[in-house]
């Protein structure tokens, strides 16, 4: 067995790199690919961060940015919320450990997923400046930790630079300053308009932005926090291979048919019997055995489990593990920061992709004072700022023919329109690790694209209703102005008063006015006219004629 | 014509003026729509009367209403140039269509926008009324710009000055815009026949050869589309004095368009037809049989253009170029695909049209109905 040999000695050289000496070498993944974008995700990592973490402890979040630059392309930045704040253990660890994270392992509706974004930014700011980060937290018990911390990149752990308490009164949370390089723009894809779309996906948060060109107030325009998310258990159709095996080994259950039953939401004995049925497993006899012990299942037994789950029937995962905005607070959330004249939201019944329950929510901001389009994707209220061609959101937006509801535009609106479109889900699948763009699944563009239809039927209606108004005040001014000339004529041809006759002409055209109001369709409207005037022929005279 | 007494003409059409005004006060007591009747002047509502050979209005009417949009804006100004004409009546004076568009142009209080903005807004305005009305714009004191000239041997009163039509020099009578009866009457004529002359350079040069005095006629030109007055004066000549109406236009559609409307009166003018129109004229000239006929050189012709061959094949369908003769003018000239003007028989020579060309034509009765 030389090739064995062979092997077994190539195993030898190969050693293990950690997640830290992977991110130096490929940060691009993360985002950090240019230095106007790595402000944008560090701010975006500690702002999702403290929203969740309020969230989480029922908090009103109140959290303040400030971006300052120190140098030329160097910048200090401050994120400071009023959560829970960390327990003193724990801090260096979420923030000098890469993947290291509450989020990953259960499955809950969160902001951030994988717990890599904040240690990345720590990561970011040692590899730019040399500099640590300083995490100063208060869990509300009258000592506050401040830290300094990098990360020992090679064995991915934190590198305490220094632990001090510090006095900050009774405040609680977590203030981080980063000193990092970064170029401060306040483009489209900006500190800026994140935190703005954050304001707007998120208007129970209060967000004070203290930016190097002065401050933005973004208050809270809702004093309710939206229904806390419960955990589930994964559904079946959306484990993998990968997935099970890792279940399976960390499982308490005795037998396949106990853990089938116990770890997964919706399996019964019935659906869990079907699925060893179909999966082929069977005990000595030959006949389907359940009793089987989830350590002892080999891969082909994993495999041919993921491959009956497909044939057999399962009830929908549970949809409570969502916490959807709800349409009045997309509302609420588009009227505070966009100040249009019409506004509508559209919250669709949570689905179901590939057993990650999901649901869709669309809102529609049109006039005031949007000047031009405006189209604003988030997944669990966090915007997603970079990608906008290859998300799910954009491809689903691109199906509407807008022109039928009123609007201009081919594959994107045009127009003072604002879209607003949110994901929520305990599981939103990014296309790439730096969670910019969803992915394509059918279902998600066909949730989509009906609350878009159904959001934008609403906004034509306004629209046509509009123009109507719009043209019976345009009729009505046509016939007030042309009313006094008209009278005057009158007057002289038959030698009664003017101001008498226009004061006829006046009444008539408002009657005809109001009647046309109260037209539910305007299809009493004027017909074209019937009036031929002449001269259309060719070679008509041009006597006359100057 | 019913002659009439200038009083008693103003009195009817003052009436008439009233009777509209009154007519739209009682809509408006009935809490109406207030809209004012008006004959349709298009091909839609005209009809070729066999019998007296002429274009005639047919009975379709439009409603002009004041709570049309579309229409709203024309209401008004229908009205305006109501109560002016009734104005310039009671005062007793006559005046141009271009003092009635500036004396009903104002700015409307509060708006950028003006009564009339321009006089081809107020000029068709003004035919809808007479059309409305039934009445000439002569009656509502208006006069068109003059346009025409006339040469040959006659003496006109023109309201009481006597001109004599062969010691006009150079340039002619000019015709009046209006001649109607109680202005202009034929006190002495001893011409044969009647030549129209669409182009007033044709009409100059025969003036200079003495074209009139060789052959003993009248030689008008309209310039361009005769204006009424020169259409009505032909219309009179004809039937007061039973002279002969031959009329000579460029070879092209247009022109053959001018003489059709001499003859047979125009779309717009319909109602005016039987005033206007002379259904005996005929037409002599320039045809493109001429070309072969009189050896024209063909590098003088005009190659026919797309707007040319669009109007010849309208032209085919109306009804009063029915007749064989102009059926087959109109099929040889897109057949041809040529056209040429008067001048193109400058030529053969610069008398040529006036010693040769028109003397054979005539001579020939080679003329087209």
């Amino acid at each position: 067995m030389a090739q064995k040999d062979k092997a077994e000695e190539m195993a030898g050289q190969t050693k293990e790199i950690s997640v830290s000496e992977f991110f130096e070498k490929n940060r691009h993944l993360l985002g950090y690919d240019n230095k106007i974008k790595a402000l944008l995700i560090i701010v975006k990592e500690g702002v999702d961060n403290a929203l969740d973490a309020a969230e989480e402890a029922r908090i009103m979040p109140e959290i303040f940015v400030k971006v300052e630059e120190l140098e030329r392309e160097k910048y200090k930045i401050v994120i400071k919320d009023n959560g829970p704040g960390i327990v003193k253990a724990n801090i260096p660890k979420i923030f000098g450990t890469l993947l290291y994270g509450s989020k990953f392992h259960r499955l809950r509706q969160s902001r951030g997923q994988q717990g890599l974004g904040v240690s990345c930014a720590v990561m970011y700011s040692q590899l730019t400046t040399g500099e640590s980060t300083e995490v100063i937290s208060s869990t509300g018990d009258g000592k506050t930790h401040k830290y300094r911390i990098k990360i020992d990149v090679k064995n991915n752990k934190p590198e305490i630079l220094s632990d001090e308490v510090v006095d900050m009164d009774t405040w609680h949370g977590v203030q981080i300053m980063f000193i990092c390089e970064g170029i401060y723009r306040e483009h489209k894809q900006s500190i800026l308009e994140y935190l703005k779309e954050t304001a707007i996906s998120n208007p129970f948060a209060k967000i004070t932005f203290d930016s190097p060109n002065g401050k933005f107030d973004f208050s809270a325009g809702i004093d309710k926090l939206p229904d806390e998310p419960s955990e589930i258990k994964p559904h079946l159709y959306g484990v993998e291979v990968g997935i099970l095996s890792r279940m399976l080994k960390a499982t308490k259950a005795r037998t396949l048919q106990s853990f089938l039953t116990s770890e997964f939401s919706r399996v019964g004995s019935t659906a869990a019997n079907e699925i060893i049925t179909k999966a082929g497993i069977v005990g000595e006899d030959g006949s389907p055995d359940g009793r089987l012990s989830p350590k002892r299942l080999t891969d082909e037994q994993m495999v041919s489990i993921v491959k009956a789950v497909k044939e057999v029937k399962l009830s929908r995962p549970p949809t409570d593990c969502l916490s959807p905005l709800g349409s009045d607070s997309v509302e609420k959330g588009l009227k505070k920061e966009l100040n249009p004249d019409f506004i509508t939201a559209v919250s669709r019944s949570p689905t179901v992709y590939r057993g990650w329950p999901f649901q869709i929510e669309v809102g529609l901001a049109y006039g005031g004072s949007i000047e031009s389009a405006k189209f604003m994707r988030f997944a669990n209220r966090v915007p997603l700022l970079y990608q906008q061609g290859d998300c799910a959101m954009t491809k689903a937006m691109a199906t509407i023919d807008w022109r039928r509801y009123g609007l201009q535009g081919d594959k994107l609106p045009e127009g003072p329109i604002a879209i607003f479109i949110h994901m929520a889900s305990v599981w939103v699948p990014f296309t790439s690790e730096s969670k910019e763009a969803v992915a394509s699944y059918p279902i998600i563009l066909k949730e989509v694209k009906l609350a878009l239809q159904e959001a934008t039927r609403k906004l034509s209606l306004y629209l046509s209703g509009m123009r109507k108004a719009q043209y019976q005040q345009e009729r009505m001014k046509i016939f007030e102005r042309y009313a006094g000339d008209t009278a005057t004529a009158l007057a002289e041809l038959t030698g009664r008063d003017a101001d008498e006759i226009q004061v006829m002409i006046n009444e008539i055209a408002k009657t005809v006015h109001e009647e046309a109001l109260k037209t539910e369709n305007g299809k009493e409207e004027e017909a074209p006219p019937v009036e031929v005037e002449g001269g259309k022929e060719n070679g008509e005279e041009d006597e006359e004629a100057e | 014509m019913e002659k009439k007494t200038k009083k008693q003409s103003d009195e009817k059409v003052t009436k008439k003026l009233i009777e509209l005004g009154n007519d739209v006060m009682g809509q408006l007591g009935q809490k109406k729509n207030p809209s004012v009747a008006l004959p349709i002047r298009a091909l839609s509502n005209i009809f070729f009367d066999e019998k007296t050979g002429l274009v005639q209005l047919g009975e379709k009417v439009s409603k002009r209403t004041y709570m049309n949009i579309a229409h709203t804006r024309k209401f008004m100004q229908t009205l305006l140039i109501a109560a002016e004409c009734k104005k310039i009546i009671s005062q007793n004076v006559t005046t141009s269509i271009r003092d009635l568009y500036y004396a009903i142009k104002h700015t409307i209080p509060e708006t950028k926008e003006n009564t009339v903005e321009d006089q081809s807004e107020s000029d068709p305005i003004l035919e809808d009324l007479e059309a409305a009305l039934n009445t000439l714009r002569e009656r509502l004191h208006l006069q068109a710009d003059r346009k025409g000239y006339v040469a040959g041997p006659i003496m006109v009163n023109d309201r009481g000055d006597m001109i004599d039509c062969s010691k006009m020099g150079s340039s002619g009578w000019a015709i009046p815009s209006n001649v109607e009866p109680d202005l202009i009457s034929f006190e002495k004529c001893s011409a044969d026949f009647v030549l129209v002359i669409e182009k007033d350079a044709v009409w100059q040069r025969l003036n200079e050869d003495k074209f009139w005095r060789n052959q003993n006629c009248l030689i008008i030109t309209g310039k361009g589309q005769p204006a009424r007055g020169c259409r009505r004066l032909v219309n009179r000549l004809h039937n007061e004095l039973k002279l002969p109406i031959y009329v000579l236009t460029d070879g092209d559609f247009w022109g053959y368009y001018i003489y059709s409307v001499i003859k047979q009166g125009s779309i717009k003018l319909s109602f005016l037809s039987d005033r206007l129109g002379t259904p005996s004229a005929k037409f002599i000239g320039l045809t493109t049989k001429d070309v072969e006929k009189f050896n024209i050189p063909k590098n003088v012709t005009i190659k026919l253009n797309e707007g040319d061959i669009k109007r010849g094949n309208e032209m085919m369908k109306y009804r009063w170029f029915e007749p064989k003769e102009w059926q087959d003018e109109l099929k040889n000239m897109l057949k041809v695909g040529y056209k040429l003007e008067l001048e193109a028989l400058s030529a053969k020579g610069i008398r040529f049209i006036s010693e040769t060309y028109l003397p054979q034509k005539i001579k020939e009765k080679d003329f087209l109905p």
